[in-house]
């Protein structure tokens, strides 16, 4: 399919994905109010820090830091490897794939369709919390307070590449669950989900140049003012460049797989 | 136009046996097996045909139209479909073929028809006018009007199979791939389903290439039928001069008006079923006219039909013979390993 008829889809694409999304009422709701752990860490840290500051961190500034990993999480998180691995084992890919549109954009289209209505309660209580109670935490910067949207968009890009990539294995493995698992076990520690990465101790300066910071704590550092500033320039070009290397490795992934599919069931 | 020549697809499966050992095992140790679902296949089918492609279960059938249709890439062999590779999914390929499988739904589960139609609209890049004219068109055809609205997982396997097709033909394909349409639909549903796409292929000039275990599908729609098992083929050609090659005998059946016991019967042919009063009698072609003399005759018999022999019978012929064939085959084969075994050994 060419990049105008792409584009003259999507907005379809879109609205279809808001439909699915708001299908199952009871489910939305539901929905809504998961991937909030970022606010049990923020009780859990913040009884830590409440006598004095805990590896510089103040009661404020973790407060500030869950905050802004909450709203990151709500905006990010995706399940399209899930999704796919489904789709993929069942054969219910077969019907993807005589739709003449990459399956990367329809399912992106169909992600990012839900993002404003599940985080249509989550993300305005985050926002006024912690302008409300983290502001001394957060950056006045305007620079910083710009790039806090592209970085949240490339964030969400490399999660969904990276998801596209595990569901892309399904082709190979039939059945990608464990892998998705093991990604979220990953994720959880490496991307400042469960703490900041400098709490990590040894393992803090790996982590700082795993994919899984720029999904996550990235758009977080940006937005508050943790003792460890980073150069701009370095966070968003890591963000740039892991953006580059997953969806790369997502569309190889996908390409390789694809002749392997098996479209079986029917 | 469909072309395949030498089309094979080759599956790896793992195989294991039932049972607690053996499942353990099978995380250190894993034995496959290359399984040939389609062996060297060779067809040509021209714009416009419906044709027909019949086979036991697991002869091919499907795998073969997921070749055509460019869900699977093929072990070796080659396939063009309307002048396209079809493994290589090209927008202008995907948009001349459609692929309808029975027990597989493109309409979102949980939206009403008229969405995916509108997905389809956007994906295919059907112009507005068009899209319109051609839902209208499929919605009076289909009698689809009641159920645009309702989501899908609401419809009955019916009313879901009429939203699938409209579904499949929004874009105008020109090639349709029918794979069992009309499983468990009601005869009236499979009758409605039948007459719908041999309208499509007369209205559109579109090639129709159908797979169905209901052999009243394949002798209502298919003048041609390409018959593979084993995933070898073993017959391409006339339906109906098949049916008369393979078993050139009639079907006489009616009903009795007085008792006649199956001696008298049997005079006037074998005896296929005698089910009270209604009988079917298999009788050479060149003995019909005089048989259906004695039966409304002397023997006052009603309600008198004549037919060729089913098809399912003349499949069930075929496939039985292929067996033999093999299993003397592998028997020969056999027993020659072994004589030449001997014959080293001495």
């Amino acid at each position: 399919m060419t990049a105008g008829r792409t584009l003259r889809a999507l907005p379809t694409l879109w609205r279809i994905g808001v439909a699915e999304s708001l299908a199952y009422r009871a489910e939305f709701l539901v929905w809504i109010l998961t991937t909030t752990q970022p606010l049990i860490m923020l009780g859990l840290w913040t009884s830590v820090a409440r006598l004095q500051p805990f590896a510089q961190y103040s009661s404020a500034d973790f407060v500030a830091y869950f905050l802004a990993a909450l709203i990151v999480r709500q905006l990010t998180g995706n399940w399209v490897a899930w999704q796919m691995s489904e789709d993929i084992r069942s054969g219910a890919m077969a019907m993807r794939l005589l739709r003449p549109i990459h399956p990367f954009v329809a399912y992106a289209a169909s992600h990012a369709a839900a993002i404003p209505f599940r985080t249509i309660i989550a993300v305005p209580v985050a926002v006024i919390l912690l302008v409300g109670s983290g502001s001394s935490a957060l950056t006045s910067d305007p620079l910083r307070i710009a790039l806090v949207l592209p970085s949240i968009a490339l964030a969400w890009l490399i999660t969904f590449a990276l998801l596209f990539a595990i569901g892309a294995l399904a082709f190979f493995l039939t059945q990608t669950m464990a892998i998705a698992n093991l990604y979220f076990a990953l994720y959880s520690l490496f991307s400042g989900y469960l703490m900041p990465l400098e709490l990590l101790g040894p393992v803090a300066k790996l982590a700082r140049w795993l994919p899984f910071r720029f999904m996550l704590s990235a758009p977080v550092e940006l937005m508050t003012r943790t003792q460890h500033r980073d150069d701009l320039v370095r966070l968003l070009g890591g963000q740039l460049a892991w953006a580059a290397i997953t969806l790369a490795g997502a569309l190889v992934l996908w390409h390789r797989g694809v002749r392997r599919f098996e479209a079986v069931g029917g | 136009m469909i072309s395949a020549r030498d089309l094979t697809k080759h599956f790896r499966v793992h195989r294991r046996p039932p049972g607690f050992a053996s499942a353990l095992r099978s995380l250190v140790h894993r034995r496959y097996e290359d399984v040939k679902a389609v062996d060297g296949v060779s067809f040509t089918i021209e714009r416009g045909e419906r044709v027909g492609f019949l086979g036991p279960n697991g002869a091919g059938k499907t795998t073969t139209l997921k070749m055509l249709s460019g869900l699977l890439h093929p072990t070796s062999g080659e396939v063009s479909v309307e002048g396209h590779v079809p493994f290589r999914r090209q927008a202008s390929f995907l948009g001349k073929i459609t692929l309808v499988m029975g027990q597989k739904s493109q309409l979102i589960w949980d939206l009403p028809p008229a969405e995916t139609y509108a997905l389809n609209r956007a994906v295919f890049d059907v112009p507005g006018d068009r899209f319109e004219r051609t839902l209208a068109e499929l919605t009076e055809l289909l009698e689809l009007g009641p159920l645009l609205d309702k989501p899908t997982r609401q419809l009955s396997l019916g009313e879901r199979m009429k939203c699938e097709l409209a579904a499949a033909l929004l874009h105008q394909p020109t090639t349709l791939f029918l794979d069992e349409p009309t499983i468990g639909l009601d005869v009236a549903m499979q009758v409605a389903i039948r007459d719908f796409v041999r309208s499509y292929n007369q209205r559109h000039e579109a090639t129709v290439l159908l797979t169905s275990h209901y052999m009243d599908d394949v002798v209502a729609l298919c003048p041609r039928i390409i018959v593979i098992d084993h995933g070898k083929l073993i017959h391409d050609g006339d339906l109906r001069q098949l049916i008369k090659t393979r078993d050139p005998d009639k079907r006489v059946s009616f009903t009795l008006t007085r008792p006649i016991g199956d001696d008298e019967l049997a005079r006037l042919g074998a005896l296929l079923v005698r089910d009270g009063q209604r009988i079917t009698l298999r009788v050479a072609e060149r003995e019909v006219p005089g048989v259906i003399g004695r039966l409304l005759g002397e023997l006052g018999a009603a309600d008198l039909a004549i037919e060729d022999p089913p098809l399912e019978d003349v499949l069930r012929a075929m496939f039985g013979e292929q067996r033999r064939a093999e299993a003397e085959a592998e028997a020969e084969a056999k027993a020659k390993a072994k004589a030449d075994t001997e014959a080293d050994a001495s």
